[in-house]
C-alpha cells in the first residue's frame, strides 16, 4: 500500500525539499501470464483496470501501452464534463460518470480538479433552441440538474458573450448544466494508474500489441513488442487505433478515425468562469486555472492517423469564438495539437463483448470521451469480470448496428461534446 | 492543409474547396441482391469501415470547380494522395494489388465484370 498523498505528506516532504517523493507507480515487466490485459492505457483503460481491481477483486491484471500513459486522447482533450446528452442509454452513461467525479478525488486520494463550474450551451438559432429545449424535457425526465437560461441570464453569467441581437448567430437563449464543468485530464490518467498499481495491477509502457493470439475463437493471449503475454480475457481500449487492434483479431469495427484539434491562449486574467459551448458556429471555450483559453471545435472531414490537423478547420473554430467573445481577438495563441478520435456512425460508444470469444472492445468516444472515464471504466470493468455487458453498457453493444437499434446523438451532440 | 486535384476538371485547390465523403467503393448489397440482404450485410454496407492506418480510398467532391464526385487514395498516416481517378474507375494497378479486404475483393470483381465483358464483346 502506498503512503496517502495529504496536507502531512505535503509538509513531511516539503522539509526534505520534496526529494522523497515515492513513485506514483511501478514499471513492471510483464509477467508470463493475467487473467485479463487492458489493451490503452489512457484514461477509459486506466479506470477499467482499477475498477476491476477496485469492485471485482481481479488483481492479478495488466496494462499494456504502446508510448507512455495518458499520451493519447486523455491528455489532447478540453476537459469537458457534461451528462445532458439526449438518449436515455446516454444519459446513464455519462450521468454515471460525472456523478463518480463528484468524489473521484477523494477515492482515488489523487486531485482531479474536478470543477463544476457549469456547463452553458448557447442556442443561436431557433432550431438549435427547440433541439436544446427537447434535449431539457429528456433530461428532466431523468432526473438531470438542467436547466434553459435566458439570454439576459446567459451574460449574467458569461459577461464576456458578444449579446448584440443584430449578429449574425445572436443568443437566444442556453441550455445549462451547472454541475457540468472542466477536470485535470492528466490528474485523472495519473489517479487512476496510481489506483490501479497500488492494487497490484502492472501498468508495462512502451509496450506496442503487435498480435491477438486465438484458439478456436477464444483469446489466449497477445504479442506484443516486450514478449508474448498469456490471458483469457483482453479488454481493447485504444481510441483512433481500435480498429488496427481489432484487425488483428479478425473484428471488423464500424469506425472512422479522424483528427480533432484543441488549442490554448496564452495565459490572462480570470475572464470566463464556466464552460461555454457554441454548436452552431463550432466552438467550445472554457479558462484553465493557469489562465489560459482552451479552445476546441470540430473534427476535419476525412480519416487521419497523423495527430496533426488542418489549418481550416482551426481558423474555423477561432474566427467563430472570436464572433462570440470579440474581446479575445487580439489573444495570442500558445499551443495547438491533435488527437485520434474514433468516430461511429451515430456518434454514440461502443462498450462490448465481440464475436471473439474473451475480446471486450471500449472504443467509439469520438469527440467526446474525457467526460465519460470513470462511468465507461466502471461499466467495461464489470463487463469483462462477469463475462456479460453491464445493463448500463447493453444499449452500447457492437450488434446495435446490425439491429438498426443506434444511440442517435449526432444531432444532439453535433460538434461540441 | 491537404491539397486537391479533380480528376474531372482539372481544379487544384486546397481542402477547403472539396468535400471528403469517407470511404470508397463501398458495395450497396441491395443493388446486387435486393431480395436477400441480410442485417449483417446491411451493417456492413453502412457503417463498417476499413479505417486503415495507410493507405486509404475515398470520395472527394468538387464543390467549388465542377461539382462532380471522384475517387482519391491517400495515405492516413503521411496524408499523401497517392492517386485521383474518376468516380466509375479503378485505381492505378500498384495501388489495388496494396489493397486489402473487401477493397481487394471489390476490385477483383470488377476486374473479372470487365474482362469477361471484353472478351463477349
Amino acid at each position: 500500500m502506498k503512503p496517502r498523498y495529504s496536507v502531512f505528506s505535503l509538509a513531511r516532504n516539503a522539509m526534505n525539499y520534496h526529494k522523497d517523493w515515492e513513485r506514483a507507480w511501478r514499471s513492471p515487466n510483464p509477467k508470463a501470464e493475467y487473467d485479463a490485459v487492458i489493451v490503452g492505457a489512457g484514461g477509459h483503460g486506466l479506470a477499467t483496470a482499477y475498477y476491476l481491481a477496485k469492485n471485482h477483486k481481479m488483481t492479478n491484471i495488466a496494462v499494456v501501452e504502446k508510448g507512455w500513459l495518458g499520451g493519447g486522447n486523455t491528455g489532447r482533450n478540453t476537459t469537458i464534463i457534461r451528462s445532458n446528452y439526449l438518449q436515455d442509454p446516454s444519459i446513464a452513461i455519462y450521468e454515471l460518470a460525472r456523478s463518480l467525479y463528484e468524489d473521484l478525488s477523494q477515492d482515488l486520494n489523487y486531485n482531479v480538479m474536478f470543477s463544476p463550474r457549469g456547463v452553458l450551451m448557447l442556442c443561436q438559432t431557433q432550431h438549435e433552441f427547440r433541439a436544446f429545449q427537447r434535449t431539457a424535457h429528456a433530461n428532466r425526465l431523468a432526473g438531470l440538474d438542467c436547466r434553459m437560461v435566458t439570454p439576459a441570464e446567459v451574460k449574467e453569467i458569461v459577461p464576456i458573450i458578444n449579446d448584440d441581437p443584430n449578429c449574425r448567430y445572436p443568443i437566444l437563449g442556453a441550455y445549462y448544466q451547472p454541475r457540468g464543468g472542466t477536470g485535470r485530464h492528466d490528474a485523472v490518467a495519473w489517479g487512476y494508474a496510481r489506483g490501479a498499481d497500488s492494487m497490484g495491477v502492472d501498468i508495462i509502457q512502451n509496450c506496442e500489441v503487435t498480435g491477438i493470439q486465438r484458439d478456436g475463437g477464444k483469446v489466449v493471449g497477445l504479442e506484443t513488442t516486450r514478449g508474448v503475454i498469456r490471458t483469457k480475457k483482453i479488454g481493447v481500449v485504444t481510441a483512433g487505433h481500435v480498429s488496427t487492434i481489432m484487425d488483428m483479431a479478425g473484428v471488423r469495427m464500424p469506425i472512422e478515425s479522424q483528427c480533432l484539434q484543441a488549442l490554448v491562449s496564452e495565459p490572462i486574467k480570470p475572464v470566463i468562469d464556466c464552460v461555454v459551448m457554441a454548436n452552431t458556429v463550432h466552438g467550445y471555450m472554457s479558462q484553465s486555472d493557469k489562465g489560459e483559453l482552451v479552445i476546441g471545435g470540430g473534427t476535419d472531414p476525412y480519416n487521419n492517423y497523423s495527430q496533426r490537423g488542418s489549418f481550416p478547420a482551426l481558423e474555423h473554430t477561432v474566427a467563430a469564438l472570436v464572433e462570440t467573445f470579440p474581446i479575445i481577438s487580439r489573444l495570442r495563441m500558445l499551443r495547438m495539437w491533435g488527437g485520434i478520435v474514433d468516430m461511429t456512425g451515430d456518434r454514440s460508444p461502443i462498450i462490448s463483448k465481440t464475436p471473439v470469444d474473451g475480446l471486450y472492445v471500449n472504443c467509439g468516444w469520438g469527440t467526446g470521451g474525457f467526460k465519460a472515464i470513470p462511468g465507461s471504466g466502471w461499466v467495461f470493468a464489470d463487463t469483462i469480470a462477469n463475462d456479460r455487458p453491464h445493463p448500463i453498457a447493453e444499449p452500447f453493444g457492437l450488434n446495435r448496428f446490425q439491429e438498426g437499434r443506434l444511440i442517435d446523438e449526432s444531432v444532439a451532440a453535433a460538434v461540441a461534446h | 492543409m491537404l491539397v486537391v486535384k479533380c480528376p474531372v476538371c482539372g481544379a487544384e485547390g486546397d481542402e477547403t474547396d472539396f468535400h471528403a465523403a469517407g470511404q470508397a467503393h463501398v458495395r450497396r448489397p441491395a443493388t446486387y441482391d435486393p431480395a436477400h440482404v441480410t442485417d449483417e450485410e446491411q451493417r456492413d454496407y453502412l457503417f463498417i469501415r476499413h479505417n486503415p492506418k495507410g493507405l486509404h480510398f475515398e470520395r472527394w467532391r468538387c464543390d467549388r470547380g465542377c461539382g462532380k464526385w471522384f475517387h482519391a487514395a491517400r495515405d492516413t498516416v503521411t496524408m499523401e494522395f497517392k492517386a485521383f481517378y474518376g468516380i466509375t474507375e479503378l485505381p492505378p494497378a500498384e495501388l489495388m494489388a496494396q489493397a486489402k479486404g473487401t477493397w481487394a475483393e471489390y476490385f477483383a470483381n470488377r476486374l473479372k465484370a470487365e474482362s469477361s465483358k471484353e472478351s463477349g464483346a
